[in-house]
């Protein structure tokens, strides 16, 4: 039901991106208005507070222009929503759903509220499809599932639009014969908020060149647009997500960047809403805002499509306790850090595995998923590497001299577990993957690998060097199309 | 308002979960209230001459000034009965299964008319007294539980049903309270959920809550109607460990309540539970389990109640006579939720923005847990572990510092250690239990007397070897005296074959009392060798290169509950081992010599 309810000479106040009113109506809280200048021109809004006398709005957009005594504000008498339909993909949107490709409008085929709905615990489907990344800290190390939400924690400079990019290009399901005869079952939701034009750019065109844009929705909030806009854009995205994915049944990659500027705008609009502030100026219900816009990925009983989140962060100053990526990592499920040393080193992509962490591993890997030796395997590389990384401390102190022969070991398997492992071009098949894994671990003295049973042992550890050499490395092929076929 | 009823209150103003309303008839603080056309739920937290300040369990989008409020006249309470085992509820224990897809507000707690199945305890005539056990109840398939009657009423039995199948609100027994007040009990009751349910008599902590984690029972054990937390960035395992101790702690009732955590952790506590089995009973674990899930997108202002919820259904079953532990996850998240709806209040901000009164509200949950004799005279536990999440992994934070008032039992998680993949990442220096002077006694009984002596030992090895560390850092490992490189590999040792316990590992992920007395035992005596050995003048090289280590830092992994047999050949073997290497050096003594 729309109401049509327009206020005259009721603002009382601008202050930032706040529109105040006189409460001449009744209308409810975080329904939609819209803000009609001098000029006739519209902008959206909506209603953030409301007390018996006044309300307050929320700008979506500049409020450059608007005066006391002119704007007229028309009340919607519903929440945000978003008209969606099956004709959305191909199609670039603005942060709050506008078509922006010079197209025609799309066909809506229902209205979503943008806040969506939590997502009832008990009708969740647990996620455990494995998705073959190509990239091996990620399938090996730190395995990515469909209906997983799995953060790049970055920083500036470091190619996480990149990775991104290739992981969307790559990524599909193990064991799947037919990449491109599915394609029509997955899509993909490319959010840019607050980003610069070129980056936005650079990703539109890499989906182009890839032939992927038909699977694809853009949503471009640019650095230039309100910040008040950036709060919504996400919200936008994942409502067209959600509809593709639980409604056509689509399996959803949904890659957002930078998340980091979608947090300050938070504090921004907090700020001038007059909130107090918790750590950094960050207002205090940031976890659980954020935790609307993580939650809404996963998969649910009896549908066919999920939603799999990459949200892109960069952390300011490199720093992994600054609030936005802590609150970030307690609502996802697990993180993948990059490192600025390791991209110094010249190594792509500068993956620092201690740090990262896949908390759905354990439900998509192993017998029946990808091998059964793929767990342990992951096991006995993290405790080595953590070995090789303390000893990498010692080392520098005492130099190399000051160590045990095995803690000598440790320090080369450090260095070439970072070039040979971590470091890739292009696409590594999880197979491959694993008997580098294999092979380095085999540097190192079978003592030490106590996360391995004696059959890995004796089966991948002890075989003959040269054998060794045959199986390794794997041809590479290159492939075009499908982001997330199934 | 125009549709002519006459309403309680009308809404003044609304922010978030937080509104205010102009009351016509006196409202009580902590009542429960019913908010606009959708009659959300809603609870009463401050009253100001004739306003009254209301916090909205669910999403408050669409309000409305002027909608109506409606008083309930009791405050926030939730039916507790036979129906709650086995099966997941929000924050205010409405059931989530069979609610759709989404949960959209005004979800009402539906009954779904399941009978269960009844049997009389007492007969027509006699005295029933407040927590009076007066039936018996099973449900399809599943364990016993008690019909229980309130802890606030008194009388004689004037009737009683007889056996047979009724649903849960069925009137079963009628009481004559004197003064001609009758009333009528059924095998649920509501119960406020911020008021703790009455006990005859707390009694001290006697016996373990058996975890079957080495590093919790032998280590840092905690005992049954104590409390724990276990602090950690994120990461370092909170909630696969609470997952673990919800699936292997030996309680008869589990209440696992995810406070603004993740919805797939619940999908998944979901689907691991009904396939694992209770180690003791063989019964399907799910069986033994309630969920409270109030995920992270959930209303805020439920994901306060939630806790409170979780601790009344927990002295519910106590209350009955059984032991329960209580899983939070995370109280963290009820703090925020305590300090969003502060900040909705304007009140004045404490430490980190927390209200002032946040330590005082921890103090009331925490002193729930209890080993306690009930109304009707069993003996009943109610055991609380909570998770805490600080901000940045920093254990100074106030949540974290206010619960370490109130704990018996610290597990600090350690992110080095979980970067390892060194689980559970209990860091022994930073943890703490002040449970282990009353469990001696249980692993006396086990046939393990000197536990108490061994635990120090282990302890200490762990401290030196830090401390030895810090100084390897400077002159190198290499420089060290024979004494300390021993020091550094039993530690090293103790680590990884008997602190590190793999939670997915089909053999591991239990670990019985007798098994960690072997392992214990296995690894002094290691320890007591190896010493021996060293002032043999024994290199630590030759020692830490013998065959046999391997199989000792394994032990865990490869000799399962049903082969404890096996520890005696490890034992032989590792004599043998130390025998061989006197021997061989005796021999070339002897060589050298001649």
């Amino acid at each position: 039901m729309k109401a049509d309810v327009y206020a005259d000479h009721a603002v009382t106040g601008l202050e930032g991106p706040l529109l105040f009113l006189q409460r001449t109506v009744d209308v409810g809280l975080n329904e939609a208005v819209e803000i009609e200048d001098r000029e006739a021109k519209v902008r959206l809004g909506r209603i953030a507070a409301i007390d018996d006398k006044s309300l307050t709005v929320e700008v979506l957009e500049s409020t450059s222009g608007l005066g006391v005594e002119d704007t007229r504000v028309r009340f919607l008498g519903e929440p945000l929503t978003f008209a969606v339909g099956p004709e959305m993909l191909g199609r670039i949107f603005d942060g709050v759903g506008r078509v922006i490709d010079n197209g025609p409008p799309v066909p809506a085929e229902t209205a979503l509220r943008i806040d969506g709905f939590s997502i009832n615990p008990a009708e969740r489907e647990r996620p455990t499809d494995f998705i073959e990344t190509g990239i091996s800290t990620i399938d090996i190390m730190n395995s990515l599932v469909r209906g997983q939400k799995l953060p790049i924690f970055s920083g500036a400079g470091l190619p996480h639009d990149q990775l991104a990019i290739q992981i969307a290009h790559q990524a599909h399901l193990r064991n799947d014969a037919e990449k491109t005869a599915h394609s029509d079952a997955f899509a993909m939701v490319f959010v840019a908020i607050g980003v610069p034009y070129d980056s936005a750019e650079l990703f539109r065109s890499a989906m182009e060149a890839s032939g992927a844009l038909e699977h694809t929705l853009l949503f471009l909030n640019l650095a230039s647009d309100s910040s008040t806009q950036r709060l919504l854009c996400p919200r936008y995205a994942l409502t067209a997500a959600e509809y593709l994915a639980f409604e056509q049944g689509k399996h959803v990659l949904v890659v957002m960047t930078d998340m980091t500027n979608y947090c300050e705008a938070l504090r921004e609009v907090s700020a001038s809403h007059g909130e107090i502030p918790s750590r950094k100026g960050f207002p205090g219900y940031m976890y659980s805002d954020l935790a609307t816009l993580y939650e809404r990925a996963g998969s649910i009983k009896g549908v066919s499509g999920s939603l799999t989140q990459l949200p892109i962060l960069t952390m300011p100053s490199d720093d992994i306790t600054h609030p936005i990526p802590d609150l970030t990592g307690y609502i996802t499920e697990g993180q993948i850090v990059l490192d600025r040393e390791l991209d110094r080193a010249g190594i792509y992509p500068p993956v620092k595995v201690l740090p990262c962490l896949s908390r759905l591993m354990k439900d998509g890997t192993g017998e029946g998923f990808t091998h059964k030796d793929h767990p342990d395997l992951a096991n006995q590389l993290y405790a080595a590497y953590a070995r090789a990384v303390h000893v990498r401390v010692l080392a520098s102190v005492v130099g190399r001299d000051g160590l045990t022969e095995t803690d000598r070991l440790f320090l080369d398997f450090g260095d070439r577990f970072e070039r040979e492992f971590i470091n890739q071009q292009g696409e590594r098949s999880l197979r491959a993957g694993m008997e580098i894994g294999w092979k380095l671990l085999g540097t190192l003295p079978t003592s030490q690998l106590i996360r391995l049973n004696d059959r890995q042992i004796k089966e991948y550890i002890e075989r003959d060097a040269e054998e060794k050499a045959g199986v390794w490395p794997q041809p590479r092929r290159h492939r075009h199309g499908p982001l997330f076929s199934s | 308002m125009t549709d002519g009823h006459v309403h309680d209150a009308v809404i003044n103003s609304i922010s978030g979960p937080v509104l205010r309303a102009t009351m016509r008839m006196p409202f009580h603080i902590n009542e429960a209230v019913k908010v606009g056309p959708q009659r959300l739920l809603g609870e009463v937290i401050r009253i100001n001459g004739s306003e009254s300040v209301i916090q909205v369990y669910e999403d408050t989008s669409g309000l409305k000034p002027g909608d109506p409020v409606n008083a309930t006249g009791s405050p926030l309470a939730v039916k507790l009965g036979p129906g709650m085992l086995g099966n997941i509820f929000d924050g205010l224990l409405r059931p989530l299964k069979q609610q759709g897809r989404y949960v959209k507000p005004g979800i009402g707690d539906k009954t779904n008319g399941e009978t269960y199945r009844f049997s009389p305890l007492v007969e027509e005539g006699d005295l029933i007294t407040r927590g009076t056990l007066f039936g018996s109840v099973t449900r399809k398939h599943a364990r016993l539980q008690r019909c229980m009657a309130p802890p606030d009423c008194d009388g004689r039995v004037v009737s009683i049903k007889p056996a047979g199948e009724y649903t849960d609100d069925e009137t079963l027994c009628v009481l004559d309270c004197g003064d001609n007040e009758v009333r009528e009990l059924s095998m649920s009751h509501y119960w406020p959920v911020r008021q703790p349910r009455p006990v005859l008599q707390r009694r001290p902590v006697k016996g373990p809550l058996f975890t079957g984690q080495r590093i919790l029972d032998s280590i840092f054990p905690v005992g049954c109607g104590s409390r724990a937390a276990m602090p950690g960035g994120f990461g370092t395992g909170k909630t696969v460990l609470q997952e673990t101790l919800a699936k292997w702690c030996d309680a008869d009732v589990i209440i696992y309540v995810g406070c603004g955590e993740r919805g797939n952790e619940m999908a998944s506590v979901l689907h691991d539970f009904p396939s694992l089995e209770d180690p003791r009973t063989g019964r399907p674990l799910m069986e033994r389990t309630v969920i409270i899930a109030n995920t992270s997108n959930m209303p805020v202002a439920a994901r306060e109640a939630s806790i409170y919820t979780a601790v009344t259904v927990g002295e519910y079953f106590r209350d009955m006579g059984l032991r329960v532990a209580l899983m939070a996850d995370s109280t963290s998240r009820w703090a925020e939720a305590l300090r969003e709806i502060s900040g909705r209040l304007g009140e004045l901000p404490g430490e980190a923005g927390y209200p002032a009164y946040l330590s005082s509200r921890q103090a009331d949950f925490y002193e729930r847990a209890a080993n306690v004799s009930t109304l009707s005279g069993k003996a009943g536990s109610l055991t609380i572990i909570g998770a805490v999440s600080p901000p940045s992994a920093d254990f100074s934070e106030p949540v974290t510092t206010h619960t370490k008032r109130y704990v018996h039992c610290f597990w600090g998680l350690d992110a080095v250690r979980a970067q390892a993949r060194f689980y559970p990442a209990i860091h022994p220096l930073q943890s703490y239990s002040r449970d282990v002077d009353a469990l001696n006694h249980f692993w006396s009984q086990h046939g393990h007397p000197t536990w108490g002596r061994q635990r120090q030992k282990f302890l200490a090895l762990l401290e030196e070897q830090a401390r030895l560390e810090r100084m390897a850092r400077i002159i190198g490992k290499d420089a060290l005296p024979p004494r300390q490189q021993h020091v550094l590999l039993c530690a090293e040792l103790i680590n990884e074959a008997f602190l590190r316990q793999s939670a997915f590992s089909e053999v591991d992920r239990y670990c019985s009392a007798e098994r960690q007395i072997e392992m214990m035992q296995m690894i002094s005596r290691f320890i007591r060798l190896s010493r021996n050995a060293i002032e043999l003048d024994h290199s630590v090289e030759s020692i830490s290169a013998l065959p046999v280590m391997r199989k000792l830092r394994r032990m865990g992994e490869d000799i399962g509950e049903d082969e404890l047999d096996d520890f005696e050949d490890l034992r032989d073997e590792l004599d043998e081992a130390f025998e061989q290497l006197t021997r061989s050096a005796k021999y070339e003594a002897e060589r050298d010599e001649g």
